[in-house]
Parts: C-alpha cells; sequence; structure tokens
C-alpha cells in the first residue's frame, strides 16, 4: 500500500479508474441480488421459499403464485436437452481431434463455432416456422406410435402432438448448447500428451480404445467443466424456447405437452403483470433463475479449474 | 451572431417540437390492428406519433398504473372502485368481438355452429375429438373428423380473455366453478399464444385447433370463424351488424366510468361474445391526457369507416358524446 | 469372431458414431442457415431499411426504425460496456496481478458472461425503467452493456497475459512508469486480441433479445431519442415471428437473415485472425 503512494501521479489515477471498473463486476452481481431480493420481497413474505417452490398454482386471478411449474419446465428442456447433446458432443469432440483429416480441422471447428454464434432467437423462429411442423406431422405421431403403448415410457408421449412441447423446446436448446460442449471438450481432448496416447498405441491399442481409456479419463475435468457451462447457458436461455414451449403453467409427464420455464414466463408475462403480487412473483423467479444459474456456472468453472491445473502438471 | 441564435433557437424547438411529439400507449391487443391503421392516417394528418404496443390488457393497466405510458388500453374494464384506488380514468374507444376460430381441412369459415355448452366444454377438455356427439347434433350436414381438438388460448394477460372466460362464466355453469373469468385463468388444457397474434398465429399452423380471437385477427388472416348460438336462441355469424345488434342494448354509465360486459346480449341478431375496448388515463397528468384525447377525439370523428373496413364497430353516436361530456367534467378535454 | 475382430468392430462403430455426431452438427448448421437464407432473401428490398413500419395487415413498410434503433442501443451499450471491461481487464492482469482479487474477480466475470439474460432485463427494469416512469433506448443499452462488461473483461485479461512479461521488464528498465508501459507496450502488444474481444462481445450483444424486451421495449416510429422506447431489430423479430400477419412474418426473416449474416461474418472472421496471429 505504501508503495502505491510513491507511484507517479499517473499511474495512481490510472491504477484507481481501472480498479474501478474492475469492482464494478462485483458491484453488479450484488446489486443484481440485492435489487431482484427487494423487488421479490412481497411475495416471499407472502408465499415464502419452500411453498413457493413446491405450489404448482400460477394464478393471476385468485393472486396464487408457485414456481413449481416454472420450474419443471426448465430442469426438464435443460435435462432433456443435456442428454441429447453431450453424446452427440462428445462425438464431434471426438472426430474433430482423431478422425477428422487435419485439413478439416479448422473448418468444421469454425462451422461448430458458429452454431453457438447464432443468435437465439433465430433458433427460436427456426424451431417454430420450421422445426414444429416437421414434429408434429412426422416425428412426434411415429414416436406416439412406436412407444404409446409401452406401459410407463407411453406416459412420456401421451397427448395431442402439437409441435409445440417440451420436446421440441429440447431438442433446439440441445442444437443450442451442443457447440458449447464440443469445443470445450475438443479443448481438453487436444491437451492429452501425445506420449500417454503413443504408449497405449505401442501396447497394441485400438484408436477407439485410446479415445475411451486414455484421452477421456484424461479430460475428464475439462469435459465436466464444458457439460456443466452448457446446463448453465440451457438454464438462461429464453428466445430459443419461447416460440415452441406453448406457455403453460403446468407439470405434466408427456414431452409433447406444452410446458413454461422461468425464463419464458418471465418473457411472456413480464410486462403485463397488472398487481404488485404477481410482478413481485416474476421477480421472485428472476431471483432463483439467478441464484441458481450462478450456482451452476460457478460449479463449471470449479471443474474447468481444476482441469486447469491437472494440465499444468 | 444572429444566425446562431436562430441556429440554436430552431434546433432548440425542433427538439422539444419532436420530442413532444409522441403518446406513448400500451396494452389491449384486441382494438390494436384499428388503433395502428388510426395512428398511421393521424401521423400522416398532423406529424404527432401514436406508439402503441399491444401486450394485452393485463400489461396496459400494469403500465398505466405505473405511469410509465401515457395511456393504457383495456378490454376488461377496471370497476370503479379500482379506478379510485389507481386514480384513473377509463372509456371505451371501439367495440368489436370475440369469435372462436378453427382450422378443419375442408371446412370454410362460418360452417362450423358452436353453442355456449360445446365451446364450454371444448376449452373445458371434457370434448375431445371433433366428431364429438354434442358438435355432430349442432352440424347435421358437415363430415367430422375424428381428430383431438388441439386448444389454443392466451398465454398473457389478456382483455380478450376476459371476456372470452366472462361470456363462459355466464352462460356455462361449470366454466363458472371450475374456471372462472379474468384476464388470465388456469385453463385446464391447450397451449397459449401471446397476444391475439399469438393465438392467430397458432390456430394458422395446427391443423385441428380451436382458439379465440378479436374479429380483425380473423379476417386478416384468413382463419375459420365459426357462428354460435345467441341467448335469442340463433345461430349468428360475427359481423359488423350482429356487433352492432349486442351493442344496441348496452347502457355505458359515465358515472360508474363506463364499466360495462357486453357479452350475452339479448337480441335476436346480437353477437354473443361482444365487447368494447377501454382506454385508461392517469388522473393527475391532465396535460398528457389532453393530448391522448385529442388524438380520440379525431379518431371518434374521422375515424369510423377505417374501424369499419377493419370489421370493428364504431361507437354509436350517442355514447361518443356522453364520452365528450364526461371529458369535460373531468377536465381533460382537448 | 476374434477378440481383435471384437476391439476393432467396437472401435469402427464409435467412431462411426462420432463421425455421424459430427454431421449431425454440421447438417443443422446447414439446415438452420439455409432456412434462414432462403425465408429471409426473398423479403430482402431496400424498403426493408428506409421504411418505417405500416398498421399490421398492410403489406408495405420496412423496418428502418429497428435497424436503426439496434444499432443505437448497441453503440451506446458499446460506449458503456467497452471501457468498463477493458479497464477493468487491465487491472486485474496488470496491476493486480497474481493478487486474490484478480482472481476474484477473473472468476466472477466468467460466471457473469453466461448469467441468463433475461434476468439482467428484469434487473435494469427494476433501476433504469421503473424509478423514471417509462422505458428507453438508454435502458435496453445499459442492459446490453451489463452483458458486454464481463465478456470484455475476461477477453482483455486473457490477451494482456498472454503478451511476454519481458517485454514489460525491458520497459521498467528504462524507467517508464506502469501507466506507460501498460499504455504504450502491453496494449500495442495485446491490441488485436483486445479489439477482436471487443468485435466477438459486440456480435454477442446485438443478437441478445431477452434484455431488451422491458427495457428498451419498442416504438413503432423512427426515433433517435434515447429516452424513449426503441425499436431494436431482435425484439421485432420476436413480435413479428409470433404475430399472424404473413407480411410480418417475411418482414421478421429478412430481419432474421441480416443479424445472421453480420453476426456470423463477423464472428468468423475476428476467430480466424485470433488464429492464425496467435496460433501457437
Amino acid at each position: 500500500m505504501k508503495r502505491f503512494f510513491k507511484l507517479p501521479a499517473a499511474d495512481i489515477i490510472f491504477a484507481l479508474i481501472s480498479f474501478s471498473a474492475a469492482f464494478t463486476i462485483l458491484t453488479l452481481i450484488f446489486s443484481t441480488i440485492l435489487v431482484l431480493y427487494n423487488e421479490s420481497s412481497l411475495a416471499i413474505h407472502k408465499f415464502g421459499l419452500l411453498n413457493f417452490i413446491f405450489t404448482v398454482d400460477w394464478d393471476p386471478v385468485r393472486e396464487v403464485f408457485g414456481a413449481a411449474a416454472s420450474l419443471y419446465g426448465t430442469l426438464v428442456t435443460t435435462i432433456l436437452a443435456l442428454s441429447i447433446a453431450i453424446p452427440v458432443s462428445i462425438g464431434i469432440a471426438i472426430f474433430l481431434t482423431e478422425i477428422s483429416p487435419h485439413l478439416l480441422r479448422t473448418p468444421i471447428g469454425i462451422a461448430i463455432e458458429m452454431l453457438a454464434a447464432i443468435p437465439s432467437i433465430i433458433y427460436g423462429m427456426w424451431g417454430l416456422f420450421t422445426l414444429a411442423p416437421i414434429m408434429a406431422d412426422y416425428i412426434e405421431p411415429a414416436l406416439q406410435r412406436i412407444f404409446g403403448d409401452i406401459p410407463i415410457i407411453g406416459k412420456l408421449f401421451e397427448g395431442t402432438p402439437m409441435g409445440v412441447d417440451l420436446l421440441t423446446a429440447s431438442i433446439i436448446l440441445s442444437i443450442m448448447i451442443t457447440p458449447f460442449i464440443a469445443s470445450i471438450s475438443r479443448d481438453s481432448f487436444n491437451l492429452t500428451p501425445d506420449i500417454v496416447k503413443e504408449s497405449a498405441y505401442a501396447l497394441g491399442a485400438t484408436k477407439w480404445e485410446v479415445i475411451r481409456d486414455i484421452v477421456i479419463p484424461y479430460s475428464k475435468l475439462g469435459v465436466y467443466g464444458g457439460i456443466v457451462l452448457a446446463l448453465g447457458r440451457a438454464l438462461g436461455e429464453t428466445m430459443a424456447v419461447a416460440f415452441v414451449l406453448g406457455n403453460k403453467h403446468q407439470i405434466t409427464p408427456s414431452l409433447l405437452d406444452a410446458a413454461a420455464t422461468i425464463t419464458v414466463t418471465l418473457a411472456n408475462e413480464f410486462t403485463e403483470a397488472d398487481s404488485d403480487i404477481y410482478l413481485s412473483s416474476l421477480f421472485y423467479l428472476a431471483l432463483i433463475l439467478f441464484l441458481l444459474s450462478f450456482t451452476v456456472l460457478a460449479i463449471a468453472k470449479f471443474f474447468l479449474l481444476k482441469a486447469e491445473k491437472h494440465y499444468q502438471r | 451572431m444572429r444566425k446562431i441564435t436562430a441556429g440554436v433557437l430552431t434546433a432548440g424547438f425542433l427538439t422539444v417540437a419532436v420530442a413532444g411529439d409522441t403518446i406513448n400507449g400500451a396494452g389491449a391487443t384486441f382494438p390494436y390492428p384499428v388503433y395502428a391503421a388510426w395512428a398511421y392516417k393521424y401521423y400522416k394528418e398532423t406529424g404527432i406519433k401514436l406508439n402503441y404496443q399491444s401486450i394485452g390488457s393485463g400489461g396496459g393497466i400494469r403500465q398505466i398504473k405505473n405511469r410509465t405510458v401515457d395511456f393504457g388500453a383495456s378490454d376488461a374494464p377496471l370497476k370503479p372502485e379500482k379506478l379510485e384506488e389507481y386514480k384513473l380514468y377509463q372509456f371505451p374507444a371501439i367495440i368489436g368481438g370475440v369469435v372462436p376460430v378453427v382450422n378443419i381441412p375442408g371446412l370454410k369459415a362460418g360452417q362450423l355452429r358452436l353453442d355456449a355448452d360445446t365451446l364450454c366444454h371444448i376449452y373445458l377438455g371434457d370434448i375431445k375429438y371433433w366428431d364429438n356427439e354434442k358438435i355432430k347434433k349442432l352440424n347435421p350436414d358437415l363430415k367430422l373428423p375424428h381428430k383431438d381438438i388441439k386448444v389454443v388460448h392466451r398465454s398473457d394477460g389478456s382483455g380478450t380473455t376476459a371476456i372470452f372466460t366472462n361470456y363462459l362464466a355466464q352462460v356455462c355453469p361449470d366454466w363458472k366453478n371450475k374456471v372462472g373469468a379474468g384476464k388470465a385463468v388456469k385453463w385446464p388444457v391447450g397451449i397459449g399464444g401471446k397476444g391475439n397474434e399469438g393465438v392467430a398465429n397458432y390456430v394458422k399452423r395446427l391443423r385441428y385447433s380451436i382458439g379465440y380471437v378479436e374479429f380483425a385477427y380473423a379476417k386478416q388472416n384468413r382463419l375459420k370463424y365459426t357462428l354460435l348460438k345467441n341467448q335469442a336462441g340463433e345461430f349468428v355469424p360475427p359481423s359488423i351488424e350482429t356487433f352492432k345488434a349486442a351493442g344496441a342494448t348496452a347502457d355505458f354509465d359515465p358515472k360508474k366510468h363506463f364499466y360495462l360486459w357486453m357479452v350475452n346480449a339479448p337480441g335476436k341478431k346480437a353477437w354473443p361474445i361482444a365487447g368494447a375496448s377501454f382506454i385508461l388515463e392517469a388522473r393527475e397528468k391532465k396535460d398528457i391526457n389532453k393530448k391522448v384525447n385529442k388524438f380520440f377525439k379525431w379518431a371518434f370523428e374521422h375515424g369510423d369507416e377505417i374501424a369499419i373496413r377493419l370489421d370493428y364497430v364504431p361507437l354509436p353516436e350517442e355514447l361518443k358524446k356522453k364520452i365528450y361530456k364526461y371529458w369535460e367534467e373531468h377536465g381533460i378535454n382537448p | 469372431m476374434t477378440l481383435v475382430q471384437r476391439r476393432k468392430l467396437k472401435g469402427y462403430i464409435a467412431l462411426t458414431l462420432s463421425t455421424l455426431a459430427a454431421l449431425s452438427g454440421l447438417f443443422w448448421l446447414v439446415f438452420i442457415i439455409f432456412d434462414v437464407l432462403r425465408h429471409g432473401i426473398t423479403a430482402l428490398n431496400l424498403d426493408l431499411f428506409l421504411e418505417d413500419p405500416a398498421p399490421p395487415g398492410i403489406p408495405e413498410g420496412g423496418l428502418r426504425n429497428a435497424f436503426v434503433g439496434q444499432l443505437l442501443i448497441t453503440s451506446v451499450a458499446t460506449l458503456i460496456g467497452v471501457p468498463l471491461g477493458v479497464l477493468g481487464g487491465t487491472f486485474i492482469a496488470e496491476y493486480a496481478r497474481g493478487t486474490k482479487f484478480a482472481r476474484l474477480i477473473s472468476i466472477l466475470s466468467d460466471i457473469m458472461v453466461s448469467v441468463p439474460s433475461i434476468v439482467v432485463g428484469t434487473f435494469i427494469y427494476a433501476i433504469l425503467v421503473k424509478p423514471f416512469g417509462h422505458f428507453s433506448g438508454w435502458a435496453g443499452a445499459a442492459a446490453l452493456a451489463f452483458i458486454m462488461i464481463p465478456v470484455v473483461l475476461r477477453t482483455t485479461e486473457d490477451m494482456l497475459k498472454l503478451v511476454p512479461w519481458t517485454l514489460r521488464e525491458a520497459a521498467f528498465a528504462l524507467g517508464a512508469s506502469y501507466f506507460r508501459v501498460i499504455k504504450d507496450i502491453a496494449y500495442r502488444a495485446a491490441a488485436t486480441g483486445i479489439l477482436t474481444g471487443i468485435i466477438l462481445a459486440i456480435a454477442r450483444v446485438a443478437g441478445e433479445t431477452a434484455p431488451l424486451l422491458f427495457t428498451s421495449f419498442n416504438n413503432s416510429y423512427f426515433t433517435l431519442n434515447m429516452n424513449e422506447p426503441m425499436a431494436s431489430l431482435t425484439v421485432t423479430i420476436f413480435n413479428y415471428a409470433m404475430g399472424p400477419y404473413e407480411d410480418w412474418h417475411e418482414k421478421a426473416w429478412a430481419a432474421a437473415f441480416v443479424i445472421t449474416v453480420v453476426i456470423l461474418v463477423v464472428t468468423v472472421v475476428t476467430r480466424s485472425i485470433i488464429h492464425w496471429r496467435y496460433k501457437n
């Protein structure tokens, strides 16, 4: 600190300015939490925490609000999107690092990153105009035919296939988060030291065995980080899902049913909530989402940091 | 020196003129087509912009409550007590009709007949297929497919929903007990579209669907509207005549700030789901209200043809006079 | 089948699946871009940029107000977000390098990069819309700036850290103050990287819709006044695509086409520059 004041004036000023700039990150985070909490206090006092999380009702007429339906939609779309995206992304990463000819690696890598750059509203529009009709007319009826009569799984495909439902939303979400998992996994795979791989080859391992038993375990942490990061992104995704989810506050076992997520509820209802408790409940949802994604992203960062340390050994 | 002063003054004048020349309104999607058409012409004639965002009646009420807009628009009128509480003025601007629209391949507009009972139970989820007995009974000549009825309703806070559910609650005890009426209700079945636009969009895209929209949306998007059985027992189509017939028995009372539901109107030719759309203004903003009312006076005097062209019913002359008097009494005459 | 044959077979299957996965990724990309192109190019005409919107149902008019609004809001957001991000990144990469504070800010920024943008919208609504009583272009710009700051901060930090410390030592040895070292040595060396980081942040923010929904809101008219609600391309696409009018859909596709092409080109070009410049 003493050393600080021996610095020339320009340094002191610049250091102070840039310090304040860096400090804004802290300001932003804390003020967001504070402001959101302040705005939701009405709802928090009326509904409490556990009660709010587990109430399914979202009834503006009777002024009873609960997060359960929105949370359900958020979780289902996210988990389903991840289930689809993870194997596909790992496959892409494997392709890029081990299978693809060197010349193609950069172009295909750029192509995958382009998927990440497409604005989410484009995904939403495309989902509504192109994917939803295909789902409604071909894919969902087919799924119903195949799985409809199987006792438990059949419940997943009940109802009228409208194309505007949890399944379509999850598929679009999975396409959106694939590039995140794929590029982080690819980077992690690339960090596997060649010498370890060569040792395995020298022992007679096939390419796939090297990938499965050497590369993937070695890059575990990075891949986990990528997956959790994608999870965090998926939780907060709004526009891609808003068009094709159907906006219905309900908890339904069927993937062919409309549902709601926190983000879509906010997008649809925020400017229209006409009572104070309604608006406060929406802020409450926003607060929950913020804390939830913050936690998930912190976990992702934790994995990625551990991976960094691991590779620097 | 004089040139500079002149320049500064002109710039100042222009900034003020430009800055003061926008009226911001938000609310019901029900009257959006006609407000937008009026605003377009008004801008051409006066240079004053009316920026209306159709976000649903719930949104309109909320925005004017918070004074984040110059006026709010709602198809669900607020009760006088609420108007006192929020310190708002209220008056109707236009009359229209909410019509059920369907998307059944092969069926044309105005072919399908529904009544209170069938409409109510479709939306309750009790009637699941298009070839249900009750629907077949009303339509003996039509070939109805054995397909699921895809129900579409509103996802946002909507005056159109309020009009629609008010009607269902009045004519269908099951609806009244299970769901009730309001701008946003707990829909038993169906998917939610955002705004009249969203519902129209879904019905257009989903085959075998049913939705409810303001008539202008049905016409403009060539949606297939149905006939409805009214209180007098007649099957009537939605049209200016039937909306007007519904309005003929409406008695708007300025002392109650024009609070009135027009649904289930008596009258042989009355459309059963008609309603007025209302304008809400903040009481303390006298100058803004005068600007807003200047627009609506212009619309009342010059906008009737536009409204009719878009299949809305302009307010009857007596009602307009009541509104002018209401403005005078509250000091918000343009 | 011998053990070796079985192992090889498993390998072929797994690697084929991986290739299929990559192809499917490419397939979606091509499908989506092709669709946007196909729908958008038909509605693309000069009027789209020169005219303001007409009332619904009338198939004329354009999206001039949305294009201009998007540019304005993004520019103001950049003016706010970039200096804060660059300066913040500079602080933690230089003055505070190695400290716990720097680590904390870096980690928190990384997290903030991926925070739900709609929550940012609600926050800004609470502090910049409600108290002032109206939506505004400023609020929209603030929301976008909120998202930009952590992105720019992190890329600046990374780029500055890539500059070898020896370069700075040489300047210190000549008696320069840290400020001079940063200004004349570190920034110069990292310029390309920092700039591309800024451009990528702008591209990211230019495609955002959710934060604008209840901050800059929307405006059917052309306006340059940031105090008013302002139209933006992304929100307009949202409204038009959700609506039922065919001409709205066409315009939405055209706008989507323009935004997609611009953002993709910018992203690919800047990423290629980074690859080429920092290929190690």
